[in-house]
């Protein structure tokens, strides 16, 4: 295959054999070269996983934390045993009043929702990231800010709560959600039965369809 | 820099020239920058080990990118858990702590050379040294038989591994001249990567392992989510 052509045809004797240089067909080499260069383009995984940070609480701060808030911020996310079975409701639960809400956790869901009760953090937040493009402040002092802002005592706060049977791409769509809502005061905790029976309920009156 | 050159070695002794000489052209630099890719690739590639099962987990915004030093539990549809830590030095050290605490798990040098090498591996530890010198077909049908690293409260043999794993990363990291200080900025992280589907009592389970170890702050792994990714700019725009 690889042949080594003399340049010029040596033709002219002596003094052209000099000038001419010798050229190799690299035609194999480049044909290698592009194989392994599609092999490794394929093969590679450029895109590293990512990972969704989440802070589970210590069960002593747990019931701390339960007494001190405040009812009126709570919003609670319940996560039912199917897909589709996504409901929320505000304030305190009670058995005869509380009226459990169909919502999901698309883009026009449950982040609209959230959005709107959190809008003044959000506000505070935006004005924060303003800050930090027009380099009034630095990462370090945005981080700081930030942290104090999605703390706020006065902030909104979501509990979201599971069953058993609650898909784990549920729970991490809903943090996800709050994540881009900036609510940083959640936890996910086991549904309580009477909500649990609440839901299946509910699901049974909207008649959603199983997924 | 790149010319079209028309081969002139023929056309000046005839007329007629076209049929006869092709127009070659200089791919030089193309195939020094085919070289120069492959060489990055080449170099920048990390071979994945081989992993036991396929879990594919759920997608989010988020952006964060996985950490290095990690120590990752990965959990499928049936609930069965996997180990996995990072570091060649440290899942040596580790195997070794844990012969300690299990006297009945006895390995050559060869198997403890081969289990460092290894990526993620569910098996109990009875028949961890059997998996870990079988070949490709005996490790499949132990990992299809297979439920995974026991973690129910009178065998918990994930905790023994989370427990052994941070001490191990830990010994490590001294060895290496790290001071507690640099520990506590770039220590070990803990991520779950659970399938979409799985239950969430399932990932709960695990997660009280760790709870117990008292480590509360976990990786959750996730792909990301392509259709939501601008989900930042629509808050910008409300």
């Amino acid at each position: 295959m690889a042949e080594i052509v003399q340049g010029g045809g040596g033709k002219g004797g002596k003094k052209k054999a000099k000038k001419g240089s010798a050229r190799i067909d690299m035609t194999p080499m480049v044909d290698l070269a592009f194989l392994l260069l599609t092999f490794f383009v394929l093969a590679a995984t450029l895109a590293k996983p990512k990972a969704m940070e989440i802070i589970y609480p210590k069960e002593v701060d747990d019931k701390e934390d339960k007494t001190k808030l405040d009812d009126a911020l709570a919003t609670t996310l319940l996560l039912g045993e199917h897909e589709n079975e996504i409901f929320y409701y505000t304030g305190a639960y009670k058995p005869d009043t509380t009226q459990l809400m169909l919502t999901d956790l698309s883009k026009d869901g449950f982040r609209k929702i959230m959005l709107d009760k959190n809008a003044r953090v959000n506000d505070q937040v935006l004005q924060l990231k303003a800050k930090l493009e027009s380099k009034e402040i630095d990462e370090a002092t945005y981080e700081e800010a930030y942290k104090q802002v999605v703390g706020d005592k006065d902030a909104p706060f979501v509990v979201i709560k599971t069953v058993d049977e609650t898909k784990f791409k549920n729970v991490i769509s809903a943090m996800d959600e709050l994540n881009i809502c900036n609510v940083r005061k959640r936890a996910i905790q086991d549904m309580a039965e009477t909500e649990a029976i609440a839901v299946r309920q509910r699901a049974a009156e909207l008649e959603l369809k199983k997924k | 820099m790149s010319k079209i050159k028309i081969a002139k070695s023929h056309s000046n002794r005839s007329g007629t020239r076209s049929s006869s000489t092709a127009p070659s052209l200089d791919m030089t630099p193309m195939v020094d920058l085919a070289f120069l890719l492959v060489t990055f690739f080449m170099l920048t590639a990390k071979f994945r080990n081989m992993e036991p099962i396929e879990a594919d987990p759920p997608s989010s915004t988020s952006l964060t990118q996985l950490p290095e030093k990690v120590m990752l539990i990965t959990i499928d549809t049936a609930g069965r858990a996997y180990f996995d830590i990072s570091g060649r030095t440290v899942r040596e050290k580790l195997i070794n702590r844990m012969m300690v605490r299990y006297p009945g798990l006895k390995m050559t040098q060869e198997q403890i050379e081969n289990f460092s090498k290894m990526g993620t591996f569910g098996q109990p530890v009875a028949l961890l040294p059997q998996y870990i010198s079988g070949d490709d077909d005996i490790k499949n049908a132990l990992d299809e038989v297979g439920k995974g690293i026991p973690l129910d409260s009178l065998n918990n043999q994930l905790g023994d591994w989370i427990q052994e794993g941070y001490y191990a990363f830990v010994d490590d990291a001294t060895e290496q001249g790290l001071t507690r200080e640099q520990l506590k900025e770039d220590g070990l992280r803990y991520a779950i990567k659970a399938d979409a589907n799985t239950e969430y009592a399932k990932v709960e389970k695990v997660i009280d392992v760790f709870r117990e170890k008292q480590i509360f702050q976990f990786n959750m792994v996730t792909n990301l989510e392509g259709s939501d990714a601008n989900a930042d700019a629509s808050l910008t725009a409300e």
